[in-house]
C-alpha cells in the first residue's frame, strides 16, 4: 500500500496538524517508506492468533465509583494558554 | 579520589555517617553542571536552590537519625516525569511554559526516600527518538570520546540521553529514565553505565507525559548495578492511580545483586544478531557468556523466531498509541497555542508549531494505521505478532532463567550519522524492542570497549517480575567484566 498526496493530506486533518502544500511531498516519501518497511509483517502468519492489546499480563483493577479528587479550579487553569474567569477560553466556535 | 567517584551506595554511606554533608554533595553537583551542561547539554532545566533546600532538609534528617533509602542523594530527573512546580517539557515546544501541579508517583517516591533533585534531564521529544537529537532544547553530547577522532561528537543514544549522559559524566549520582522500546538500555550501553527496563508494570506511569501507554516504563540509570538496584527499589511500587501499576511486593533489588549466578540457566537467542554488526559485539556477547559459564550458570541456545518482526510491529503499536495520547496538545487547556481563523484551525496550527518532525511522523503514522479501512490490516495484525513475541519469550522462560544479548547492534555514532533515514535510526533498537513489546525486564551493563575506546554494553532480559534474576546476572556481568573505564569529559576529572 502506498500513500498518495491526498492521502497524506486527509491523515493530516485527521491528526489535526497544519501541513503546508511544500511538505506534503517529503512526508509522503518519509511515510510510504516506513509503511514499506512494515510491510513484512505480511509474511506472518496470524491465523487463530488473539491480538495482545496490554503490556501487562493481568486484569485491570476496579475501584469504587466515588469522586477521589478535585476541587482546585486554580490548579487546573494554572497551565492555560488563555482563560475567562473559571473557564478555558477558545476562539470563537458559535455565531 | 574525590567526591564524584561515590558510587550512590558510597555516597549513602558516607551521609549516614556523617563524614559527607548533603549539601556539600549537592553543591558539588550543581558546581560541576554548572562547569560542564553548557557543553554537554544533558539538562534542561537546573534547580539549584531546590536542590540545596532538599539538601538541607535531609542534612537535617540524618542529624536526626531518620534517614531514608536516598537521603541526600542527588539525582536527575528525565524531563518527562511531571515534577510539582519545576517546568516540564517532555523536550518538546508545545510543553515549553508547562508547570506541573502535581508530581509524578515515581519522582514523589523518590522524594519521600530522601532524595534530592538537581535538574531536568534532556530527552527526546516525547521520548521518541535513538540519539537524543529530536529535543527541540537541542542535542545532548556523549561524554564519551573516540580515541582516533577526538573531534567528532558523538550521541549519548535515546531517549533517556541526558539521564545517561548526566550520569556518565558524573553530573548525578543516578537518574530516572523511561523506556518504551529501549530508551533506557540504549542510552545506558552507548554512555557506558547500567540501567534496567523493569517489568511493565513495576513502576507506576502516572504523572509521566505519556507516548505508547502499553509499552513505557520507567527505571534508573545509575554508575552500578547495586545502585541502579537502589533506585528502583525506591521507584517501585504499586499506585492506585495507574490502573496497570501491578500490586505486589517490591523485592529486595541491592540483596539479588549478590545471589550470583550459579546453577542459573542462561539462554543465548540465537536470533540477536544483525548484518552489518561490528564484530566485536559478537565478541564481547561471547565473552559474556564465558563469564557466565566461569561463575557457574549453564550456557543454553534457544531462540525466539519472531524477533525480526519486534521493530515493525514496535512501528504501528507506538505510534498508534501515540497518535491517540498526543491528541491532548490541542492548545486549549495547557501547553502551547497559536491562534487561528476557528478552532480547528486553532489545534492545527498549533501542533503544526508544538511538534517537531519525527513526532509529527510518528502521529501521523499512528493516525493512518488506526483510520477506517487499514486498521485491521496493521494494527491488529500488529497486535497479533505482539502476542506472538510474547509467546516466543514464554516459552523461552520455561526453558531458561535469563538471556544475555548485546543491548544494541554499534556503539554510539556521531551527531548527524543515521539522520538521513528514519529506518536507519529505528534499527538501534532492534535488540531491546522485543522486551518492551513483550513486557519484560532487561537491563544494559557495560561489559568492554570497542576499538574506538567507545563503551559496549550487554542486556540481560528477565521474566516477568523477577528483576531479581536480572540484578544478580548483571551483577555478575559486571564484577567479571570489570568495567572501568570513564569518559574523557566527567566532573572530578
Amino acid at each position: 500500500m502506498s500513500l498518495d498526496p491526498a492521502t497524506v493530506r486527509r491523515i493530516a486533518s485527521l491528526a489535526r496538524i497544519r501541513v503546508e502544500e511544500r511538505e506534503v511531498a517529503q512526508l509522503q516519501n518519509e511515510l510510504n517508506t516506513i509503511l514499506g518497511w512494515i510491510e513484512q509483517l505480511n509474511e506472518v502468519n496470524v491465523d487463530g492468533i488473539a491480538p495482545l492489546t496490554g503490556g501487562a499480563q493481568m486484569a485491570l483493577k476496579m475501584r469504587e465509583d466515588v469522586v477521589t479528587d478535585g476541587g482546585y479550579p486554580e490548579q487546573v487553569l494554572a497551565n492555560a494558554p488563555d482563560r475567562a474567569g473559571p473557564f478555558f477560553a477558545v476562539p470563537k466556535v458559535v455565531e | 579520589m574525590t567526591m564524584f567517584d561515590l558510587t550512590l551506595a558510597a555516597a549513602r554511606d558516607e551521609l549516614r555517617a556523617r563524614r559527607l554533608s548533603a549539601r556539600e554533595l549537592t553543591q558539588s553537583y550543581l558546581d560541576a553542571i554548572a562547569a560542564l551542561n553548557p557543553r554537554l547539554n544533558a539538562y534542561i532545566t537546573v534547580t539549584p536552590e531546590r536542590a540545596l533546600a532538599q539538601a538541607d532538609a535531609a542534612d537535617a534528617a540524618l542529624a536526626r537519625g531518620q534517614a531514608g533509602p536516598l537521603t541526600g542523594i542527588p539525582l536527575a530527573i528525565k524531563d518527562l516525569f511531571c515534577t510539582a512546580g519545576v517546568r516540564t517539557t517532555a523536550g518538546s515546544r508545545i510543553l515549553e511554559q508547562f508547570v506541573p501541579p502535581y508530581e509524578s508517583t515515581v519522582s514523589a517516591n523518590l522524594l519521600r526516600d530522601g532524595a534530592v533533585f538537581l535538574g531536568k534531564a534532556n530527552l527526546d521529544e516525547f521520548a521518541m527518538g535513538s540519539s537524543n537529537m529530536t529535543s527541540a532544547y537541542g542535542a545532548v553530547e556523549n561524554p564519551w570520546k573516540r580515541r582516533q577522532d577526538t573531534s567528532a561528537v558523538l550521541v549519548p543514544g535515546g531517549s533517556s540521553g541526558g539521564s545517561a549522559s548526566a550520569v556518565a559524566a558524573r553530573l548525578a549520582l543516578g537518574a530516572t529514565a523511561t523506556d518504551t522500546g529501549g530508551s533506557i538500555r540504549q542510552p545506558a550501553s552507548f554512555c557506558g553505565i547500567p540501567g534496567i527496563k523493569p517489568t511493565y508494570g513495576r513502576c507506576s506511569r502516572w504523572g509521566i507525559v505519556a507516548f505508547a501507554s502499553s509499552l513505557d516504563q520507567a527505571g534508573p540509570l545509575a554508575r552500578t548495578v547495586e545502585d541502579c538496584a537502589i533506585l528502583l527499589g525506591s521507584m517501585a511500587g504499586h499506585d492506585p492511580k495507574d490502573s496497570t501499576s501491578a500490586d505486589r511486593p517490591v523485592p529486595d533489588f541491592a540483596a539479588a545483586c549478590k545471589r550470583g549466578v550459579k546453577g542459573l540457566r542462561i539462554g543465548v537467542p540465537r536470533e540477536y544478531t544483525m548484518d552489518g554488526m561490528p564484530e566485536e559485539i559478537s565478541v564481547l556477547w561471547q565473552q559474556g557468556l564465558a563469564w557466565m559459564r566461569d561463575a557457574g550458570a549453564e550456557i543454553v541456545d534457544v531462540s525466539l523466531p519472531h524477533t525480526k518482526y519486534g521493530l515493525a510491529t514496535y512501528y504501528i503499536v507506538a505510534p498508534a498509541e501515540a497518535s491517540s495520547n498526543l491528541a491532548r496538545y490541542d492548545g486549549v487547556r495547557f501547553g502551547l497555542r497559536e491562534n487561528g481563523e476557528d478552532l480547528r484551525d486553532l489545534y492545527e496550527r498549533t501542533r503544526a508549531a508544538g511538534f517537531g518532525p519525527e513526532v509529527r511522523r510518528r502521529i501521523l503514522i499512528g493516525t493512518y494505521v488506526l483510520s477506517a479501512g487499514y486498521y485491521d490490516a496493521y494494527y491488529v495484525r500488529a497486535q497479533k505478532v505482539r502476542a506472538l513475541i510474547l509467546r516466543d519469550f514464554t516459552e523461552v522462560f520455561s526453558k531458561v532463567d535469563a538471556l544475555l544479548t548485546p543491548t544494541a547492534p554499534s556503539a554510539a555514532f556521531a551527531q548527524g550519522e543515521n539522520m538521513d533515514d528514519p529506518i536507519k535510526m529505528y534499527l538501534n533498537d532492534i535488540f531491546t524492542v522485543p522486551a518492551s513489546m513483550a513486557g519484560v525486564p532487561g537491563m544494559s551493563v557495560p561489559a568492554g570497549l570497542d576499538a574506538n575506546g567507545l563503551p559496549l554494553g550487554l542486556q540481560v532480559l528477565g521474566k516477568p517480575f523477577d528483576e531479581e534474576t536480572v540484578f544478580a546476572v548483571s551483577a555478575a556481568i559486571e564484577r567479571a567484566a570489570g568495567f572501568s573505564a570513564l569518559p574523557s569529559i566527567r566532573a572530578g576529572a
